[in-house]
């Protein structure tokens, strides 16, 4: 699957380290994911590694193979504060100096995965600069919490609400957790269309047939975009004019709703839709 | 006026039983042993016999004979060993066998071939232990592979001359007359075999459902072509149709591969009111055909015909009225059946129909679009879908090169790597359709125009697809596989030739050299 990931229609690919290899195959994956990161054209499809926790014994290890290898990023798994990612952050700078490469040039993605991590989400998110988004691990949260997931996912509103507010506020991207069922598409369809409707920037899959279900959740209708479009150039011809308050299809415009419409063409360009003249 | 009484006392003028008009009987005397009269006589309620080996022993099958077989039960066939094993039994030998095709369960050639009861083999595609018994020389005579269109051609016009013709025959009534469309073990269309039917010297169905009464409609053959009828426990096992070569994927390569492959045919504008389409077998044409329904069914769109090697998702298509018709040669799902006996609109073709090039019309002629699966392509266009990667024969020429040449779209999907060895190659150990047939190759990691369709490139560009340079997707894939090397192959042994559909040779098969 790895010579194949960067093909499959995600905008990004994870490989991972941690939950889904074995214990006895640790050694043999971070080699294998280090010579992939080396030698295979990704093409333009941003890789992520998965490392293994800094609670484990493998978290160094994972992070002197890997970082050299110029992934686009680390994804850290249950960071429990801004410490962990600051620990992280520490040994990538120490690992990029004996190496050689400039520092900073791999981001992190931290993964909040407990209830004490909820709490301290903000605190993850603007640890530092390094951090470019924080993800919701929904397995291992709803493990901590005692609970079991759902097919509606109603009991991770509250901590998905929580995760997008602080990466808003931090400034940083928010990715939502899994859906586990790969036979069901619409139960997927309706998780994604959640995770737009909540804030979320993308929702991480775990099967390459669940791209797609994701990207047409993502997908603005043509008509919402027809109408962000008009709003924007409202927005701007106002701004030029020097008028505050304007109406767009008799109804009032302000800021809010102009960066709403924004975000609506930014979603529309990246599921590779045409947007009318701005 | 002189003259001969009949055998009912009406008086027969001399001189027109010896005149112009040839040779004329009175009515009532008998003609001659093979006269048509005593012919009919014999035929009239005597067709069922007892077993295989008396049916083969009343056909007059004898040393150095053909004999011919159909591959509608694919990997279920029971008919093709059974007849084999009793012919074996008989002591017959040096037999050219000619079936439309040999698949999975028919292993039992390979020893055949090798202890010379059969010695010729013509047939569209080898696979297993057969594949392996040609590539390493060890069948008497050199193998000739046909397309489906090919072989019709070769029975209409005599270079394939089939002694006799024994037909799995799902259902079939007293005097002959027979269907794949009913019975425990349908299969649906008898495409192939029909062509037999019409050119063997001597047809046997093979049935294991002999019917009470007359067989009520879609009579595949008729009983005028059926010379006698062997009743057998069982002909086939129907679920073993869809597997193998025409299992539907749910592999996420293969269907990135068919995503690729529809964003093509769309951008070809050739999806339009009217149009006519065909997938091949393997998991990513098939697929395909699912991107292709849903874009119908959104747009709107109804075509004019749908063409195969017909699978279920075909057959939805046609229930949906996306197609006025549904020509079917082969029915690549036992779930089609249904639909072959039911829906008018479905309609089973013969080979000839479907593809034979010297006829006066056939329907991958009329093609729009066709989507084919390969084992290799090369930088030529050609492809290959008979050679493993160790060289060995493991596929079939199908309709392949009979659909490239007539549709007005013809795009080869494959994976451009499998198990570590590239699929592109800078030329195929076999050509079976030729590259200047082949419109547009797509892979997983980018789609290939020929140069000889700029038309298609640009419309593909204006689309906003992304058209890779077909060498420069080979080495990009070899960058991660390396270069395989070449398969050892003696070339001053021949072990067959591929005959290209309108009778001429395209290669050689040569004896793989085992490393």
């Amino acid at each position: 699957m790895v010579q194949h990931c960067m093909v499959l229609g995600a905008d990004g690919v994870i490989l991972d380290l941690e939950d889904a290899v074995a214990l006895s195959e640790k050694d043999a994956a971070r080699f294998l994911v280090r010579h992939a990161l080396e030698t295979l054209d990704f093409m333009e499809t941003p890789v992520f590694v998965r490392v293994n926790g800094a609670d484990t014994p493998f978290f160094e290890d994972d992070l002197r193979a890997i970082v050299p290898a110029r992934p686009d990023g680390i994804r850290l798994p249950k960071t429990d504060g801004a410490e962990d990612v600051l620990r992280a952050d520490a040994l990538m700078r120490r690992i990029e100096r004996e190496a050689g490469l400039p520092e900073e040039g791999v981001v992190i993605q931290a993964m909040v995965e407990t209830a004490r991590s909820l709490l301290h989400a903000y605190d993850v998110a603007s640890a530092s600069p390094r951090v470019s988004g924080i993800s919701i691990g929904g397995q291992d949260f709803a493990a901590d919490l005692g609970i079991r997931r759902t097919r509606d996912g109603g009991e991770l509103l509250y901590a998905r609400a929580a995760i997008v507010a602080a990466a808003k506020a931090a400034g940083v991207d928010a990715f939502d957790t899994v859906f586990t069922d790969v036979n069901d598409c619409e139960g997927l369809y309706a998780d994604a269309l959640a995770a737009v409707n909540m804030g979320f920037s993308g929702k991480a899959a775990i099967h390459p047939s669940q791209a797609a279900v994701i990207h047409r959740a993502f997908r603005p209708d043509e008509k919402e975009v027809r109408k962000a479009a008009r709003i924007v150039r409202a927005a701007r011809e106002a701004e030029e004019r020097g008028v505050g308050v304007i109406a767009v299809d008799g109804r009032m415009v302000d800021a809010p709703v102009v960066a709403q419409a924004l975000r609506t063409i930014e979603l529309a360009r990246i599921a590779g839709m045409e947007v009318p003249a701005e | 006026m002189s003259g001969t009484k009949n055998g009912i006392g009406r008086i027969i003028p001399d001189e027109l039983l010896a005149g112009a008009h040839g040779r004329l009987v009175p009515y009532g005397r008998e003609v001659s042993a093979a006269g048509r009269c005593a012919v009919r006589q014999a035929a009239r309620g005597r067709k069922v016999v007892r077993d295989i080996k008396e049916a083969i022993r009343r056909s007059g099958l004898r040393d150095g004979m053909t004999i011919s077989f159909h591959h509608h039960f694919r990997n279920g066939d029971f008919v093709l060993p059974m007849v084999l094993q009793a012919i074996d039994e008989m002591g017959i030998r040096d037999l050219t066998l000619a079936p439309s095709s040999l698949t999975d369960a028919h292993e039992c050639v390979a020893d055949l071939a090798e202890r010379g009861v059969v010695t010729t083999i013509h047939t569209s595609g080898v696979r297993g232990r057969v594949g392996q018994a040609i590539s390493s020389g060890r069948i008497r005579n050199p193998v000739v592979i046909h397309s489906h269109g090919g072989r019709a051609r070769a029975l209409a016009e005599g270079s394939i001359r089939v002694d006799v013709a024994f037909i799995a025959a799902p259902a079939c009534d007293a005097s002959g007359n027979l269907t794949g469309a009913i019975g425990p073990s349908a299969c649906g269309s008898l495409g192939y075999a029909m062509v037999d039917a019409r050119y063997a010297k001597h047809v046997v169905a093979v049935t294991d459902t002999l019917l009470d009464g007359a067989l009520p409609g879609c009579v595949s053959i008729p009983q005028y072509l059926v010379d006698q009828i062997a009743v057998v426990p069982s002909i086939g096992d129907p679920s073993k149709i869809a597997t193998g070569a025409t299992r539907i994927t749910r592999d996420p390569l293969s269907l990135v591969i068919a995503e690729n492959a529809f964003r093509a045919i769309r951008a070809s504008g050739l999806i339009a009111p009217g149009c006519s389409f065909q997938v091949g077998g393997g998991g990513a044409s098939l697929a395909v055909a699912r991107y292709v329904r849903e874009y119908m069914l959104e747009k709107k769109i109804r075509g004019s015909f749908g063409l195969g090697g017909v699978t279920a998702s075909m057959a939805q298509m046609l229930s949906d009225d996306l197609f006025e018709v549904l020509y079917d040669v082969q029915s690549f799902d036992a779930a089609v059946t249904e639909s072959i006996a039911t829906n008018p609109r479905h309609v089973e073709i013969d080979a000839a129909w479907y593809a034979d090039p010297s006829a006066s019309g056939c329907l991958v002629d009329d093609l729009d679009v066709v989507v084919l699966a390969a084992l290799d392509v090369d930088v030529d266009f050609n492809v290959d879908v008979l050679s493993g990667h160790d060289g060995v024969l493991r596929g079939a020429s199908g309709g392949h090169c009979d659909t490239a040449a007539g549709a007005k779209l013809a795009v080869v999907v494959v994976p451009s790597f499998r198990e570590g060895v590239p699929s592109i190659r800078d030329a195929v150990q076999t050509v079976v359709t030729p590259g200047e047939t082949v419109d547009v190759i797509v892979t997983e990691r980018g789609m290939c125009v020929n140069p000889r369709r700029p038309d298609l490139a640009e419309a593909f560009r204006a689309a906003g697809l992304r058209v890779t340079d077909i060498r420069e997707l080979k080495e990009r894939v070899e960058r991660i596989t390396g270069v395989p090397r070449p398969v050892a192959l003696d070339r001053d042994h021949p072990v067959g030739v591929v005959e290209y559909r309108d009778g001429s040779l395209i290669d050689t098969l040569y004896r793989v050299v085992s490393s």
